[in-house]
């Protein structure tokens, strides 16, 4: 029995990743979701008093907290939330009165294009970028570019995203009055909440990138290509390129995990109608049906793009299916 | 820290990251009254004598509150990352002390935790505790721990398995105290990189946080409350929020770059050594048959000349062996001669011909068709040589497709074939397989399955079984023997063994320290070598005559650095003949009825291989 276990798992080494996979997304979402779910249960006080604030009546306080279900038993409560999720029922807004599925519906569409063109963007200049870079600098060639290259991108890298939000809006915006600095209104709207937000990742990619290039030329077995005697080009998009994309795809899964969270600042920062305006709002007022909501997709953003990440690196380094295990 | 102060980075970095801590000491105890004081009479104003900076909504001045507001920034950043730090410490160590059970729970929790971005994990954790200064102070220290727990849990885990923590765990030591005397001190140094860096982080976090009106609230103020407040004036008076914008950068720079200063600064640079030039070596038996003739040849590394004036021919289906101790440049020679060595690397030679054709100059454009069908390349790892991310006939038929212009099709048949030539069992499978699916022995039968690709005059092959195990070494060296008498292909075959060169080849070459000291007939190793190394490295291999109750024999000393190699012969240091003209006059490579020997004392006998202690 266990020796036809083994012989599928060596058959498909496949199969036995996405049954890993999965099992480590559901572990992370169970977490996730409880987290959620305990966040308004550990917070000193009532919630519902805060929210409504201490003019409030005990008799709306008291409806408003057997609404929401506050009054059952804890296991009563999580086992309801649990159910109401699978109909993605969460709750309505303290503040509003809508209902969180329908505030989440309106504001992620925002959110996601903001985060999905910065990180398209990113990659689309950083690994060309990197990699082209690191063919005109290797071997210590052109000292000047490499220099250049090495300070402005590790000065990028740092700079964080709303500071230099702030800083577009002062030169495009204010000095220059090319651009809008807030609301989500035509092409050129996109522009400089998508270039904060690309920027910072965008240099750390490109860096990594290079660095993974650099190493790869040096590998035994790009000489053994070289001893084929391939074109130069060949040896560097065949054998160079894809292997030191597997170390820049897993950074880069990092990075779009913090672009998730840096689009909560530059939303902020650029009156960007998505859920970080949302989220943040909704923290100030305590509005704390939202947050639960939002703190949730945010959640489930990251674990799908971690997926995403490891899924992408089977495919370009067959053997990680096969180290883990 | 003086090797961290001495570089421009670490310098400009630390007077950077002092200048920054100075004034968030001296700030606010100097200016927090003028900071504080309102003006209504120069509300929102722009850049004046008297303020230059301008004002804010009451007036106040906009320049002092951002020195002031340097105070609570760094001591918010400071505290925040000494939670999470310290957070991190506890649940990276409870592995250690509370043993596995709990330690699994743990670590499977930080696993979870680090894959959410801080800031994500700090808004969760500002919500819990609610906006404010204490609140967002956990939060962000709190967010900090799981990436430091993971630090800890790695760095703890290379630490504990070393022996001299297993020996404190022989000895009886502690969890506790194992943890505190042996495993923290050596771990402390990435950790304290990792906390200046995180320190930077932190800082940044905190002023992400108070922009976003979570962090500190009013009347309190630090950059990012400023940083909020200005933005919403920045068409009026740009500089309310560039100013402290630019200040969050400029701290954030300098624990940033403090950190990388630190790493940097433990990892140690060797320095370059001036190049030395040579004299030119002596002149070489030409054969114009000769599949490779090979004349004065040198390989040039900046500050090093590794190989240094190497001739030698290798007729048509002849097996040359190239021995030496590593270091010698006989794999820089076999690089060299099937052009591979790349920039910064130099190749020099008076001649250097394959196949009739002179390889010194063209690009590689010119040779490209040549080398790629007529020379065989086989590698001594055959683990790392093949590409680990394309399948294995891929890697074969490619040679096909750029030289012969077979179809892909043609080119995956022609590769099966190959390893079907190379004795892999199901080729057909096979060539569908990833190189780690495949054993160290099969991989170097596919390494010379694909030098089979073509019609190859000559296989280099670089230590081709120094990776494998004796058996499957002497399948490997058949199937070379194989090859060669099937194809009529030449081998030149670089090894430090010279057990397996005497066995497989019909010359020998000797180098030592980038030249040839010794070539002579395979067949005459035994009986007929001259120099007193040769004769050495003889010596130090063991047979089945040796006496089993004697010491192995050894060579005396160590091999030349190549970046200093003296004078005279380089052997002189080591050798038990040498004489004072040894030292002063370095021996030519004298040709004798088709040897050649590089030393003055060719002939005297001499017991070699000193026995070792």
């Amino acid at each position: 029995m266990t020796a036809a276990i083994s012989r599928t798992h060596w058959d498909s080494p496949w199969l036995g990743f996405a049954v890993r996979r999965a099992g480590r997304l559901l572990v992370s979402l169970w977490v996730l979701i409880t987290a959620a779910f305990l966040m308004i249960h550990v917070i000193p006080g009532d919630p519902v008093r805060a929210a409504l604030g201490p003019s409030a009546s005990v008799q709306l306080v008291e409806a408003r907290r057997a609404a929401l279900g506050l009054n059952d038993p804890l296991w009563l409560q999580y086992l309801n939330y649990l159910g109401d999720l699978l109909t993605l029922d969460m709750r309505s807004s303290m503040v509003s009165g809508l209902p969180v599925a329908q505030v989440i519906g309106d504001r992620l569409p925002a959110t996601l294009e903001l985060a999905g063109y910065a990180a398209a963007l990113a990659f689309a200049v950083a690994i060309p970028l990197g990699a082209g870079m690191a063919v005109l600098t290797r071997g210590g060639r052109r000292r000047p570019a490499e220099l250049g290259f090495t300070a402005t991108s590790a000065v990028l890298a740092v700079v964080p995203e709303f500071l230099l939000a702030v800083g577009l809006i002062y030169v495009f915006g204010v000095r220059l009055a090319w651009l809008p600095v807030a609301g989500r209104d035509g092409f050129d709207s996109y522009i400089l909440p998508v270039l904060a937000l690309m920027i910072a990742p965008g240099a750390v990619l490109a860096r990594i990138m290079r660095v993974e290039m650099l190493a790869v030329f040096e590998a035994d077995h790009v000489r053994t290509a070289r001893a084929k005697r391939l074109p130069q080009w060949l040896i560097t998009l065949r054998h160079v390129l894809p292997n030191a994309l597997t170390a820049t795809v897993t950074v880069g899964g990092l990075l779009l995990g913090a672009l998730v969270a840096g689009t909560v600042l530059v939303e902020n920062v650029f009156a960007w109608p998505g859920l970080g305006s949302t989220i943040v709002q909704s923290i100030l007022a305590k509005d704390y049906p939202v947050v639960q909501g939002v703190v949730l997709v945010y959640g489930l953003g990251v674990l799908l793009i971690n997926l995403a990440v490891d899924v992408l690196l089977a495919v370009l380094d067959p053997r990680s299916t096969i180290r883990e295990s | 820290m003086k090797r961290i102060l001495r570089t421009p980075l670490g310098l400009s970095a630390a007077v950077l990251l002092l200048a920054v801590l100075v004034l968030a000491v001296i700030a606010p105890l100097v200016w927090t009254d003028q900071a504080n004081a309102v003006d209504t009479a120069q509300i929102s104003r722009g850049s004046t004598a008297e303020h230059w900076m301008g004002t804010d909504n009451l007036g106040r001045d906009v320049f002092l509150r951002v020195l002031v507001a340097t105070g609570l920034s760094v001591r918010l950043a400071l505290l925040a990352t000494a939670i999470g730090v310290l957070a991190g410490l506890v649940l990276g160590a409870v592995p250690v002390v509370l043993g596995r059970r709990a330690g699994r729970v743990v670590t499977a929790v930080v696993n979870i935790a680090v894959a959410f971005p801080a800031l994500l994990l700090a808004l969760f954790f500002a919500v819990v505790i609610g906006p404010g200064t204490t609140g967002s102070l956990l939060a962000i220290g709190f967010a900090t721990a799981p990436g430091f727990a993971r630090l800890v849990q790695t760095l703890v885990a290379k630490v504990a398995g070393l022996d001299y923590v297993a020996a404190a765990r022989v000895a009886g030591a502690g969890r506790i105290r194992l943890l505190v005397r042996h495993i923290l001190p050596n771990v402390a140094e990435p950790l304290v990189i990792n906390a200046t860096m995180a320190a930077g982080a932190a800082l940044l976090a905190f002023a992400g946080l108070s922009f976003l009106g979570l962090g500190v609230q009013p009347p309190e103020y630090d950059w990012g409350r400023l940083l909020g407040e200005g933005l919403q004036g920045i068409y009026l008076r740009p500089a309310a929020a560039i100013a402290p914008g630019v200040a969050v950068v400029v701290a954030g720079l300098a624990f940033h770059l403090f950190g990388e200063a630190l790493s940097k600064g433990f990892t140690r640079h060797t320095a370059p050594v001036k190049l030395r030039r040579t004299e030119a070596a002596s002149a070489v038996p030409t054969d114009d048959d000769a599949v490779l003739v090979v004349e004065d040849l040198r390989v040039a590394f900046p500050g090093v000349t590794p190989v240094r004036g190497v001739s030698f021919t290798v007729g048509q289906g002849e097996a040359v062996g190239i021995v030496g101790e590593s270091g010698s440049g006989k794999s820089l020679t076999a690089l060299a001669v099937a052009r591979l060595i790349e920039h910064p690397g130099q190749v020099d030679a008076q001649r250097l011909t394959f196949q009739g054709r002179d390889l010194r100059n063209g690009d590689d454009r010119v040779h490209r068709r040549l080398l790629g069908t007529s020379l065989a390349m086989v590698f001594q790892d055959p683990m790392t040589s093949l590409n680990p991310a394309m399948r294995i006939g891929r890697q074969l038929a490619e040679v096909a497709e750029q030289h012969q212009g077979a179809s892909r099709k043609q080119a995956w048949q022609r590769a099966v074939d190959r390893l079907r030539a190379v004795r892999i069992p199901d080729p057909e499978r096979r060539a569908r397989q990833y190189p780690h699916e495949f054993s160290g022995g099969m991989r170097q039968r596919a390494m010379i399955g694909m030098g089979l690709m073509g019609k190859p005059a000559l296989i280099i092959a670089d230590e081709p079984t120094t990776a494998l195990d004796v058996t499957v070494q002497r399948q490997v060296l058949r199937l070379l023997r194989t090859i060669r008498a099937a194809d009529g292909a030449a081998l030149l075959l670089i090894s430090h063994d010279i057990t397996v060169v005497s066995q497989v080849c019909d010359r020998v070459l000797v180098m030592y320290a980038g030249r040839v000291v010794e070539d002579l007939p395979a067949d005459e190793l035994h009986t007929a070598a001259r120099h007193p190394y040769t004769r050495a490295l003889l010596a130090a291999v063991p047979d089945m005559t040796t006496d089993r109750d004697l010491p192995l024999a050894v060579i005396p000393g160590r091999p030349v650095d190549a970046a200093q190699v003296p004078t005279g012969c380089a052997y002189a240091p080591r050798c038990p003949l040498a004489t004072e003209r040894c030292v002063t006059a370095h021996p030519p490579l004298e040709t004798d009825n088709g040897r050649r020997v590089a030393c003055w004392h060719a002939d005297v006998p001499v017991q070699v291989g000193d026995r070792g202690e």
